[in-house]
């Protein structure tokens, strides 16, 4: 019995029937690790706590929604005495001394949290190339990204070690490796998730959400990572409803709003037509297209890159070499010891933004840059809820293209803060959103993205779930399609 | 050539929470370092600050008593900059949406009553302290202070010379310790201010370029220190040269002000909207619930003292002039009936050994508790009013309770009338001459009689009864 490629519901049968202990399970997703190090999606593993846990519950079988399953936790939650770097070097040697409330959640729901995964250096990065501790490779190919920032956690599931990971989205962190990697991963509505304990890099953006292979497990998930929480005042304060239970609703007269705007000509051509294909299965499942239009999506990409660096420029001005962290050996003076440990401890992309939120923050541009910014996100929020007000759901590609190859966006930023066109509307307006595999191109995943209204989770989980029993490209792993 | 001289005050004064502003943590001074703080105040990563009510509710006070506009929606701001004692890089301040706006308050000057417009009064989180003479060539790092909630309140330019500068910060004091929302303690860093100083010519309509003095903890050096600033900026603009735009730092030792750094070396702190704070929203209701329960203010009880308790108002002034007088003032008048005795004490000899040692009445070791145990004493017959001037300068030196002094010195009245008969007959015996004297029309002697069963009974006797027996024994 393997657990590979299983699927969180498909594991806890195998548990619930006795067919699998939870040792067994631990035990398989170390040797699935370690066979699969080449792909670089740990950086941390906890084999000492996961096989006392499982040994636990072989001793005492728990009834918790997700007792046993293992998981692959984003190394940007904080997790008390387990190393968490947030794939800095300036964190190298960071142990906190507390749990993320999602995490937390996570494992008081009997997960095992296996391990923690690499991602891009304070979660800037769309490809995993701008981690201390290397490039991740997708499990599709040796030479590709995994996409990022969560690509560690993408590349763990798509490559059949853990059927679950957390991941977090600022600007398409979760949804875009997804897509790259061939699994499924929501970013809830902002406020669903609470933030305490992850390691801030936007905070008006940021949002831990899960990455599984379904739409179902990814429900499950949700249903007990969500939580509000006094600790965040960020948090809502809002019914969280059994992401379960709307899962199989009929899509009969729901409407796909359809964004007018959208130029789809710089896309690969392939991209487009299974795009279009998704849309007719969905039509085919009893919706209806209708054209929407978002006026001020095309400023998504510059204001995002203006409020997202302004935020990161402040929210890592903590890693000073003072308290926590790494510092620099020997400085002469208190300069030296900043200019050193934050030189020596951040990497270039991470310095790029520091720089890019420094400057836009700065007396005399604040107004041309970071205040403008801000009204253009909200000009960005009310058109889409306009749009809400007619549609049920919006779908876009999630990506531009399949996962690309490590390097080839070369030198060039904008190429690579490109790669999120489609996702980052969602964060600047607050929006839940999910992608989930649509199509192959070359034996690459491809994933299509349903953006939902505000707390609407359900929803968008809904016609998710229905085209996943329509289709069956969630089913395709690397190594051929599931049985 | 006359100069005018315009000064603006900022007043930081640490609001007596329980809790700091962000974190659960305690906010009592004097803890051993680093024991009063959180995940919070170390600013681990993925950490977030959850603002504390109570502080807005003290911010509010003030608002409401220095007559200001609060703002029942305000919010939270990052200033960004790096120092070792301020734990995330940046402190979380409101800069565009203040709690409270545009109040003004009364201030006595050497010219009379004059009203100070306060701008604004915003809260803020303070940093920690960095400790340099504690380890050799190294600097620790206490934070205890960081997150301590302040209410940073800023004056108008509008005070014109070293003097009213004093006398409005006197004023913000006496109100803040009277609304309970500050121990108004300058010795532990419960209030600081940053003073700007400017001059101009008279009839110049543009303000002077202006100076900033940092962070100064007495009234004495307040005065010292704009003192020197407004001859150091007379004397450069005498000379021909200009003032320029810095902040500078008063060395009272060699009372002097200098250059911390210009305005070109001064930090472009990025303020930002917090994003992790949602605007803080104060309802109707709540704000309601502050205004019925504002404490009296030094007005209202100065008028109180006058109508109800029939106080001269002079008398009524200096019991008002602090809460610590006020709470004497009550705290005794609850122990005797005679409320002049109260009031004669407080105006008298109280306030004269605060003159004598030029302090405050909350400096000195005197506590309303003990003031109130001495104005007892004295009127319950315990001690006599001369007896009682010796225990109180005791009090004064040392803060010792007043009644282990009357124990342990037995100074207790002596009240027995037959012992003290037994002594005025050994007085009258043993002064034949000046008892002749008297009884041949000498009245003026009868003092000598007084002072001398005084003397016997070292100040002891009941000084009513002594009259009483003399005038008897001598008749």
């Amino acid at each position: 019995m393997t657990i590979k490629y299983k699927t969180i519901k498909e594991i806890k049968k195998m548990i619930s029937q006795k067919e699998i202990s939870n040792k067994e399970i631990v035990q398989e997703v170390y040797k699935l690790a370690k066979e699969n190090s080449h792909l670089n999606a740990f950086v941390t593993l906890n084999e000492d706590n996961s096989f006392k846990k499982a040994e636990d519950l072989d001793n005492n079988p728990s009834g918790s929604s997700l007792a046993g399953i293992p998981i692959a936790q984003k190394d940007l939650f904080c997790t008390k005495g387990l190393r968490t770097t947030c794939g800095s070097k300036i964190l190298n040697n960071f142990i906190p001394p507390y749990t993320a409330t999602v995490i937390e959640n996570l494992e008081n729901a009997g997960c095992i949290s296996v391990g923690k995964t690499n991602m891009d250096e304070f979660a800037m990065g769309s490809s995993n190339e701008t981690s201390y501790f290397g490039n991740v490779h997708n499990p599709w190919g040796e030479k590709l990204v995994p996409g990022g920032s969560s690509g560690g956690s993408a590349s763990a599931i798509a490559s059949g070690i853990v059927p679950a990971a957390s991941g977090t989205d600022t600007g398409g962190s979760i949804r875009q490796p997804a897509s790259l990697c061939g699994i499924t991963g929501i970013k809830p509505t902002y406020g669903r998730v609470s933030r305490w304990g992850m390691i801030a890099f936007a905070s008006s953006l940021d949002q831990a959400g899960p990455m599984a292979r379904t739409v179902e497990d990814c429900a499950l998930l949700l249903n007990e990572m969500c939580s509000h929480d006094i600790k965040d005042t960020t948090s809502l304060d809002e019914d969280i409803p059994n992401f379960e239970d709307d899962l199989n609703q009929s899509l009969k007269d729901k409407k796909i709003g359809i964004i007018k705007d959208l130029d789809l000509s710089t896309l690969n051509n392939d991209v487009v037509a299974i795009y279009e294909d998704s849309l007719e299965e969905f039509v085919s499942l009893g919706a209806k297209l209708v054209d929407i239009s978002l006026p001020n999506l095309s400023l998504s990409v510059p204001t995002y890159y203006v409020v997202a660096p302004a935020e990161c420029s402040s929210n890592l001005s903590r890693f000073d070499g003072v308290k926590f962290g790494r510092r620099s050996e020997d400085p002469k003076d208190l300069e030296e010891l900043y200019v050193q440990t934050r030189s020596e401890g951040f990497g270039d992309e991470v310095k790029r933004r520091i720089l890019i939120g420094s400057y836009v923050l700065s007396a005399g541009y604040y107004d041309a840059y970071y205040k403008k910014a801000q009204q253009v996100r909200r000009l960005i929020k009310k058109d889409f809820d306009e749009a809400f007000s007619n549609v049920d759901v919006i779908m876009t590609p999630t990506t531009r293209g399949p996962a690309f190859e490590m390097g080839s966006k070369g030198d060039d930023p904008i190429q690579m803060y490109l790669e999120d066109l489609f996702t980052i509307s969602a964060n600047l307006a607050g929006l839940p959103a999910m992608s989930l595999p649509n199509g192959n191109i070359d034996n690459k995943p491809i994933g299509l993205q349903i953006i939902g209204n505000f707390l609407n989770e359900s929803t968008i989980l809904n016609f998710g779930h229905m085209y996943q029993t329509k289709t069956n490209w969630h089913m395709y792993t690397p190594e051929g399609v599931k049985k | 050539m006359s100069w005018e001289t315009v000064i603006g005050l900022e007043i930081h004064a640490q609001l007596s929470t329980k809790s700091k502003l962000f974190s659960g943590s305690s906010t009592e001074f004097g803890a051993e370092s680093n024991t009063h703080v959180d995940l919070v105040d170390m600013g681990l990563p993925g950490v977030l600050p959850v603002a504390n009510k109570e502080a807005f509710y003290k911010a509010i006070r003030f608002g409401l008593a220095t007559g200001a506009e609060i703002n029942q929606v305000s919010s939270f701001d990052r200033k960004n900059y790096f120092y070792p004692d301020l734990p995330k890089g940046y402190q979380i301040t409101q800069m565009t949406k203040p709690i409270v706006e545009k109040g003004s308050i009364k201030v006595l000057t050497d010219e009379g009553e004059k009203v100070i417009n306060i701008t604004r009064a915003h809260l803020e989180e303070d940093a920690g302290k960095s400790i340099h003479d504690l380890f050799e060539g190294e600097t620790g790092v206490d934070l205890n202070r960081a997150g301590t909630p302040l209410l940073e309140i800023v004056s108008e330019p509008e005070i014109s010379n070293a003097k009213e500068a004093v006398a409005y910060f006197k004023a913000i004091r006496q109100l803040v310790t009277f609304l309970d929302i500050c121990d108004g303690n300058m010795a532990q860093g419960s209030m600081r201010c940053d003073v700007n100083v400017s001059i101009k010519k008279a009839d110049d309509k543009e303000l002077g370029t202006r100076a900033e003095l940092k962070n100064i903890n007495s009234f004495k050096f307040i005065e010292k220190a704009i003192n020197y600033e407004i001859e150091r900026q007379i004397r450069l603009m005498e000379n021909g040269e200009s003032v320029v735009q810095e902040t500078r730092l008063y060395d009272s030792e060699k009372n002097e002000t200098r250059s911390m750094r210009s305005k070109e070396e001064a930090n472009d702190y990025r303020y930002f909207p917090c994003p992790d704070l949602l605007p803080v929203v104060i309802s109707d209701n709540e704000l309601q619930e502050i205004k019925d329960n504002l404490p009296e203010l030094p007005e209202e009880k100065e008028n109180r003292y006058i109508s109800e308790i029939g106080l001269e108002q002079s008398e009524a002034k200096i019991i008002s002039s602090s809460k610590t007088m006020a709470n004497m003032f009550e705290e005794a008048s609850s122990r005797t009936d005679d409320i002049n005795l109260v009031a004669k004490w407080l105006v008298g000899d109280v306030s004269a050994l605060l003159n004598k040692d030029n302090i405050e009445i909350d400096e000195s070791n005197l506590s309303p508790e003990n003031f109130g145990k001495l104005i007892e004493r004295i009127s319950d017959n315990t001690i006599s009013g001369k007896i009682a001037k010796s225990v109180l300068e005791e009090v004064w030196e040392n803060g010792s309770d007043v009644d282990e002094i009357i124990q342990t010195k037995g100074l207790v009245q002596i009240q027995d009338e037959s012992l003290l008969e037994d002594i005025a007959k050994k007085v009258i015996d043993s002064n034949d001459d000046q008892v002749t004297a008297y009884k041949s029309g000498k009245d003026k002697l009868f003092s000598f009689f007084v002072g001398q069963v005084m003397k016997e009974t070292q100040g002891k006797a009941n000084p009513k009864s002594v009259n009483e027996i003399l005038k008897k024994l001598l008749k």
